[in-house]
Formats: C-alpha cells, sequence, structure tokens
C-alpha cells in the first residue's frame, strides 16, 4: 500500500492555501479541544495494554460518526522519523505527539482543516485550523465534531469542573483559540510590545510559531488563550473576533503604513534584498528562508512586489521545512544538503513563478 | 548563561534568534521583564508555571496542614507529590481526591473561578450503561481469580452481568 502522506507532501492544507479574512496578516485560527474517555486512566497513568484500548475506542468511535467518514486514519506510533516531522510541519500533530511513545494515532479530514489526535496529552486532541481569521466558523466545525463523537463516547465531564484533563490548565472547556499572525512591520518598528500588551490585557499568551516554548520565526506570532475554566467558549471566541486580534492587524497596518510613508527605500530594500537572496543564493537554512519569506510577504501586501503570487509563497513557507524538503527530494538528506537542495528548490519555484 | 543586554542586571533568560538583513544571525538575550517590555515574552510550557503555583502553594501552608501532600488517589494510585513533581494527573478520580488543593490552583491559574461555564455533553443527565464501574468490577474479578479467591469472584461476575443487562 502506498504511503497517504506521499501524496499530502506537494501541496499545502486548505487552510495555509485559503484567503480567508484578514489574510493578509491573520495566517491561520485554529481551536482545539481536549477530551478524555471515561471509564479510563489518563495517559501517563496508563499501561501500554490500556494505551491500546484508548486508541481503539476512539478510532472506532471516528469510523462510526457519519461526519467524520472522510477521515484519514495514520497510525503514528508505526510511522518512521521523517512521517512524523511532516506531520509537524503541517501542524497536523505536535512535537509531543511525533515524540511520544505507545499506541498513539491521528485521524485527520482529507483537507487538513479537521484533525484528532488520539492518546497524545489526552485521550482526544480535536482541532479545527481555518484560513485567516474565522474563529467563529472554526468553534462550529469543531463543536459540531465533538458532537459527533459525543454519540459514541462517554467524555470524562465533572459537574464542577467541567471537561476533566490531564493536565488542569486544561480543565474546563478543554479550549484552546491560537491565531498565527504575520506581523514583519511590527518587528521592524520595534513595536512588538503593543501585541503583548494588547494580548496580556485579555490574559492571552504569544508564543512562536509551533506554539509553546518556540520563538517566533520570521515574524510569525501565535496568540492563544490560558484560561479554560469559568469562561465560556463564546466569550473567549468574542475576545480573539472583536476585540484582540482586530487591535493587533491595526497596528501592523499602521506600523506597514508609516513604514511605506517614512522609509519606503528602507522597506523596497528588505523586501528585494529577500528576493535577490531567495533567487540566488546556493545555500540557505530553514530559518533564513523563513525570514526572507517573511519579508516577500509583506512585499506582496504592501504592494510593493508582484513577482510572486499568494499561493508559491505560502507553499514554500512549508516546503522549505526540512521533513518536506526530504519527502520532495525522495530521500534522506544531511543538514548541508538539505541547505543545497533548499536553495535550488527555492530558486526553481521562484524563477517559474 | 550571561547577564540580560538590556537592563544588564538580570540573568537572560529569553534567547531569541534573528537574521539580518545581510544574512547573519543576531542573536538576542534578554530577561524575563525585560523580554516582556519589548513583548517578546514567551510563557513556556504550562506545566512549569503549575509546578511554580504548586510549590508557592505548599509553601504558603494553605493546605490545611501538609496532609495535601500525603494524598493518594486509590484509583490510579497517583499521589499529589507524583503530580506536583510531573504537572499531569492520572485519572479523572484526582480532580475529587485531590479536589481542595487543586480546587485553590485552578482557582489561580484560570483568573479566580473553579467552576465550568459553557459547553456541556448531550448526553449529560441521560441514563447510560456504567461502563466505568463495569471495568472495574472486570479488573477486580481478573485480581480475584488469580488469587484464587473463587467467591469473590462469583460475586463479581454477578454484580457485572447484572450491570451488563441494566
Amino acid at each position: 500500500m502506498s504511503n497517504p502522506l506521499d501524496l499530502v507532501v506537494r501541496q499545502a492544507g486548505e487552510w495555509l492555501r485559503g484567503t480567508g479574512p484578514l489574510h493578509e496578516i491573520v495566517i491561520s485560527t485554529r481551536v482545539r479541544l481536549a477530551r478524555n474517555v471515561r471509564g479510563f486512566a489518563f495517559l501517563s497513568r496508563a499501561e501500554a495494554e490500556t494505551r491500546r484500548d484508548i486508541a481503539d475506542t476512539v478510532s472506532a468511535a471516528v469510523r462510526r460518526a457519519p461526519l467524520l467518514r472522510d477521515f484519514v486514519h495514520i497510525d503514528v506510533e508505526q510511522l518512521d522519523e521523517l512521517d512524523r516531522a511532516l506531520l509537524v510541519e503541517r501542524h497536523l500533530i505536535s512535537r509531543q505527539h511525533a515524540e511520544g511513545a505507545g499506541a498513539r494515532r491521528l485521524a485527520f479530514d482529507p483537507t487538513e482543516a479537521a484533525a484528532i489526535m488520539i492518546n497524545e496529552e489526552d485521550h482526544l486532541r480535536i482541532q479545527v485550523m481555518r484560513s485567516g481569521l474565522q474563529v467563529e466558523e472554526a468553534w462550529r466545525q469543531i463543536d459540531a465534531i465533538d458532537d459527533a463523537l459525543e454519540e459514541h463516547l462517554d467524555y470524562e465531564f465533572h459537574p464542577q469542573f467541567g471537561y476533566l484533563t490531564a493536565c488542569p490548565t486544561n480543565v474546563g472547556t478543554g479550549i484552546r483559540v491560537s491565531v498565527m499572525l504575520h506581523l514583519p512591520a511590527l518587528r521592524l518598528t520595534n513595536e512588538l510590545e503593543k501585541v503583548g500588551q494588547a494580548a496580556r490585557d485579555m490574559k492571552l499568551a504569544v508564543r512562536g510559531l509551533h506554539g509553546e516554548g518556540t520563538e517566533a520565526l520570521g515574524d510569525f506570532f501565535q496568540v492563544s488563550n490560558q484560561i479554560t475554566l469559568g469562561r465560556s467558549e463564546v466569550e473567549l471566541i468574542d475576545d480573539f473576533r472583536t476585540s484582540v486580534i482586530p487591535r493587533i492587524v491595526e497596528y501592523e497596518l499602521a506600523a506597514r503604513e508609516a513604514l511605506l510613508r517614512t522609509r519606503p527605500l528602507a522597506l523596497d530594500d528588505k523586501i528585494w534584498r529577500a528576493v535577490g537572496a531567495l533567487r540566488s543564493a546556493r545555500l540557505m537554512s530553514s530559518n533564513e528562508a523563513m525570514q526572507y519569506l517573511s519579508h516577500v510577504r509583506m512585499g506582496l501586501h504592501t504592494g510593493r512586489l508582484s513577482v510572486v503570487d499568494l499561493q508559491t509563497l505560502n507553499e514554500l513557507f512549508l516546503q522549505i521545512q526540512p521533513a518536506h524538503l526530504q519527502k520532495l527530494h525522495g530521500e534522506r538528506l544531511s543538514g548541508e544538503q538539505r541547505s543545497i537542495e533548499r536553495a535550488a528548490f527555492i530558486r526553481t519555484r521562484l524563477s517559474s513563478n | 548563561m550571561g547577564l540580560c543586554e538590556r537592563c544588564k542586571k538580570a540573568q537572560a533568560t529569553f534567547h531569541l534568534t534573528n537574521i539580518d538583513r545581510a544574512g547573519a544571525k543576531v542573536e538576542r538575550h534578554l530577561c524575563d521583564a525585560c523580554a516582556a517590555h519589548e513583548g517578546l515574552l514567551n510563557s513556556g510550557k504550562p506545566t512549569v508555571d503549575l509546578n511554580e503555583l504548586l510549590e508557592n502553594f505548599i509553601a504558603s501552608g494553605k493546605g490545611a496542614g501538609a496532609d495535601v501532600s500525603h494524598l493518594v488517589c486509590e484509583e490510579c494510585g497517583i499521589s499529589y507529590v507524583e503530580f506536583r513533581n510531573q504537572g499531569l494527573l492520572g485519572c479523572a478520580h484526582d480532580y475529587e481526591v485531590f479536589k481542595e488543593p487543586l480546587t485553590r490552583l485552578m482557582e489561580r491559574t484560570h483568573g479566580g473561578s473553579a467552576t465550568h461555564v459553557g459547553k456541556t455533553p448531550k448526553s449529560l443527565g441521560v441514563v447510560r450503561k456504567p461502563q466505568l464501574d463495569i471495568r472495574r468490577l472486570k479488573r477486580q474479578l481478573e485480581e480475584a481469580v488469580a488469587g484464587e479467591d473463587y467467591e469473590r469472584a462469583a460475586e463479581l461476575r454477578d454484580r457485572i452481568r447484572e450491570l451488563e443487562r441494566s
């Protein structure tokens, strides 16, 4: 049987290709729910056999739910390291899930808009990804998936504490909303503190591209909630939708306008140097490529260049990452080989554009 | 580890790598306060925050004597100390066994409230097969058989049958 993951590598998931509301600045909206199944221990206390029982119970529920009938089922435990890294790069699984041990699985919608991690920190981690700012739409979809699963699963639910989770920081609604933002101008103008302040005002956290413990790479930032108990899903979603994110988007737009008005040459220099490097370099690390692509993306959205289209650019963000690069190349590559291959890949993509 | 490059007073705990326009790596090393000031603060793993909160909590002596740290869940066998060390609970029953200290902890981590507001399972209130009890009884049955306690095994078998019929 052919590897189902060989198919996904050629293009970006729908959420990354799409052009949702405010997509120039808001890359994506992600909502996840943490759930545990009644009658089983949490995973830190689950023996190998119990882990398998949990995985079987959840997989069976996904298969039985008509809404989830098209989902692709992946046995993460059986995947090699490269395929697991590929799923992390596509945001379909977390690093923790990739690097974990024992029975653990993934079921995802072929468009990659929805995914269920089985046996991560909790028995289920359901997620929905959308292009641009679509918190409400993402919530409606994940709410429906949760309902569909609940038809076939008994969730751990406590009358006072809500949905019970392995870590008390997720208890209650079990919801985490993360909005990924592209903020190159705020970084160039040294105004990122404004983002921190806007987030802190609403008790939200700011993180790097891959969530917890990662650095802000290529001007991409994630804003996510920390409070899951005592506030409803709808209240939280309203904070993101009507207050925090529009405020940050406004700051970024103002910073872009200020750069265009006061330092257009400096801005153009950044953008065109990035184009030059991407089209000419012979060795390129993924961090370096991310930073250049970030500047090209800003150039595209401020109307300073049109040598590349958004779809190509969004695909490049994904495909220059180590696992994607190796899958596309068809074999394992050392760090230096990857640098060579990455530079060549980007040159080809940008010249035929 | 060096000092924060901004205030030059506190230990640098925040390390950021940037690529400048010449393609060179530019590293920044800041303390938490300065990173927060620049809006770069990464809040890190919640389990770290959780451990810190727990330590403070226990140190503050609010845990009704030191009894809290001796609590053990009879379902999964986890002690409050183990939870404190790893940041993860062992089973749903822990929320009852550790209810008092956990409630205080959750109030702190969730901005004051420890009462759920929001979605509830649709099935709530609907009578379902007591799967939890059946699984627990089956486990006890296996133990009884292994221990050759056939009287107890027969008793357990009957209770399981009864529950499965209901």
